[in-house]
């Protein structure tokens, strides 16, 4: 009777005599593969510009609606840029389609997962704020 | 047994909908003899999501991320069966190389499922350590996941006619570390707890199910397996690549919590089986068909198909009218049938013991509000 618990018991002390195995969250954050689905943002060109051609395929496959109001202007050589550009974070599901769907590679998830606000309205991204660098909810490392 | 001149009477007790052990928003009505538990009602709909009426409102593709919803501890095989499902309508065959992705990480995901269910239950029954244990081994199998999916809980990995992105060297010695990993736990998780007896004494001859009894009620999965019959998709309607590998049904022979749990764990380790298999004989080629439209409008028609779940038999009816969207989903959910066992299973039980059987049955709430 008393020989399996002890056993058992022997197998819990074993593991004060391990390297712990918890990481110190916050402090230290874990990392994330490649692969991992964040936010979806605008990516950016080397020289700064949006690569977003306004085509509105990524907003057609989004299956929550997260992807709203892209209105295109023209340019000089009748190149497309958008000029509105909405990505509501409290409707996105993480799911990559738009990614996948864009034909410029001009919206890529990223790999931040500490979304939680305080206030909803900093998850509705405007075209500037989903923009690459200028995210916001790119913390600087807050502890 | 009353005395005579005390007049009979039972109350009601109301078991959730947030309590601990019933693992999601259940709610069940216990009608109270003393003790004893007289009738129990569950209530569900708690986690209602209305999936099978956003099917019609969506075309077949942006359906896909809501399966990784339906059951999230399983998702893989969920987004397996509706893709599946999808292809087979389109008459698209998938190349090899993606069955054998599939394969793999489905098993993956169905030992994370299993490992869960077993810390959890365990915690039920007031065990806090094994928790640690399998969460730990768990994490080890997310990391992996996360690798090639993209996300640690709700996948949404496959896509109609393969899978959109390859494995790499680096998953597969992942893989191979885990197995050997794991099948080094196995002593551990018997010290701790299979040869523990007071996790014998508290499970065997509790919460049986009797073979008549599952097959009337239609319990599908572990829950069946555990009472002796052996009936596992993966065999019966063999699909994908599973008919390429060696791997056995578990099954138990009394049916009762102590039975499901060793079939469960029996599992686990078949599933490492497949997996190593799989990642030895994994052929090269493509991992997406050629011929899959960009626009998904399959033709007129109906089509059913069931995949072995963690849970049991999950199935998929899709009516087309040869429209972009679905013209109506059904998704039969094994967690349902197992359910709707629980009042018989309660009956005359203590209700620390209602406890410890409602767990036993492993049911996922949100699949069955669905
Ligand atoms: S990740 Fe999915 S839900 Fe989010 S914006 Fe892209 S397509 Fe829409
Ligand atoms: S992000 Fe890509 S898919 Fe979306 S509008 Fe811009 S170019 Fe088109």
């Amino acid at each position: 009777m008393i020989i399996p618990l002890l056993k058992g018991l022997a197998t819990t002390l074993k593991a004060c005599f391990s390297k712990p195995i918890t990481l110190q969250y916050p402090e230290v954050k874990r990392p994330v593969a490649p692969r991992f689905r964040g936010h979806p943002e605008l990516v950016i060109n080397d020289d700064g510009d949006r690569r977003c051609v306004a085509c509105t395929l990524c907003m057609v496959v989004c299956p929550s609606n997260a992807i709203r109001g892209i209105e295109a202007a023209e340019g000089e050589n009748h190149e497309k840029y958008p000029v509105a550009f909405t990505i509501d974070l409290t409707r996105c599901i993480f799911c990559g389609f738009c990614q996948e769907a864009c034909p410029k590679a001009a919206i890529k998830l990223n790999n931040l997962y500490e979304l939680a606000q305080y206030d909803k309205s900093r998850l509705i991204l405007d075209i500037d704020k989903a923009t690459q660098e200028k995210s916001q909810l790119r913390m600087a490392d807050w502890l | 047994m009353l005395e005579p001149g005390i007049e009979e009477k039972t109350f009601v007790l109301n078991l959730g909908p947030q309590h601990p052990s019933t693992h999601g928003v259940l709610r069940i009505l216990l009608e109270m003899d003393g003790e004893y538990i007289a009738k129990a009602d569950p209530v569900i709909g708690y986690g209602h999501r209305g999936h099978e009426h956003m099917a019609e409102n969506r075309n077949y593709l942006q359906f896909l991320p809501n399966m990784g919803r339906v059951d999230y501890l399983h998702a893989l095989a969920y987004n397996q069966c509706w893709c599946m499902a999808v292809e087979k309508l389109l008459g698209i065959t998938v190349p090899e190389r993606a069955e054998f992705i599939r394969v793999i990480t489905n098993e993956l995901n169905r030992i994370t499922s299993h490992l869960l269910w077993f810390g959890a239950y365990l915690m039920d029954l007031g065990a806090f350590t094994p928790f640690l244990y399998c969460f730990d081994d768990r994490e080890h199998i997310l990391d992996l996941l996360d690798r090639v999916t993209g996300s640690r809980l709700t996948y949404c990995y496959y896509r109609f006619g393969g899978v959109p992105s390859d494995i790499d060297r680096e998953f597969i010695d992942g893989c191979f570390a885990f197995i050997d990993r794991f099948r080094s736990r196995w002593k551990d998780y018997d010290n701790l707890v299979t040869k523990n007896v007071i996790f014998i004494n508290r499970t065997k001859g509790v919460g049986i199910i009797t073979p008549e009894m599952a097959l009337k009620y239609g319990i599908t999965g572990p829950n069946l397996r555990g009472s002796g019959i052996p009936y596992d998709i993966r065999k019966s309607e063999p699909y994908s690549a599973y008919p390429l590998f060696n791997f056995e049904i578990p099954i138990g022979e009394n049916g009762d919590i102590f039975d499901r749990y060793v079939v469960r764990l029996a599992e686990m380790e078949q599933s490492l089986r497949i997996v190593e298999q799989a990642l030895v004989k994994l052929p090269n080629g493509p991992i997406m068909a050629e011929k899959v439209p960009k626009r998904i409008k399959p033709p007129a028609g109906e089509v059913y198909q069931a995949v072995e779940t963690a849970r049991g038999e999950f199935g998929i009816y899709i009516v087309s009218q040869g429209e972009v969207k679905p013209y109506r989903v059904k998704l039969r959910v094994p967690s349902f049938a197992t359910l709707s066992f629980f009042p018989e299973m309660a009956k005359d039980n203590l209700v620390a013991d209602a406890v410890a059987n409602l767990g036993s049955i492993d049911v996922v709430i949100p699949e069955i509000d669905r």
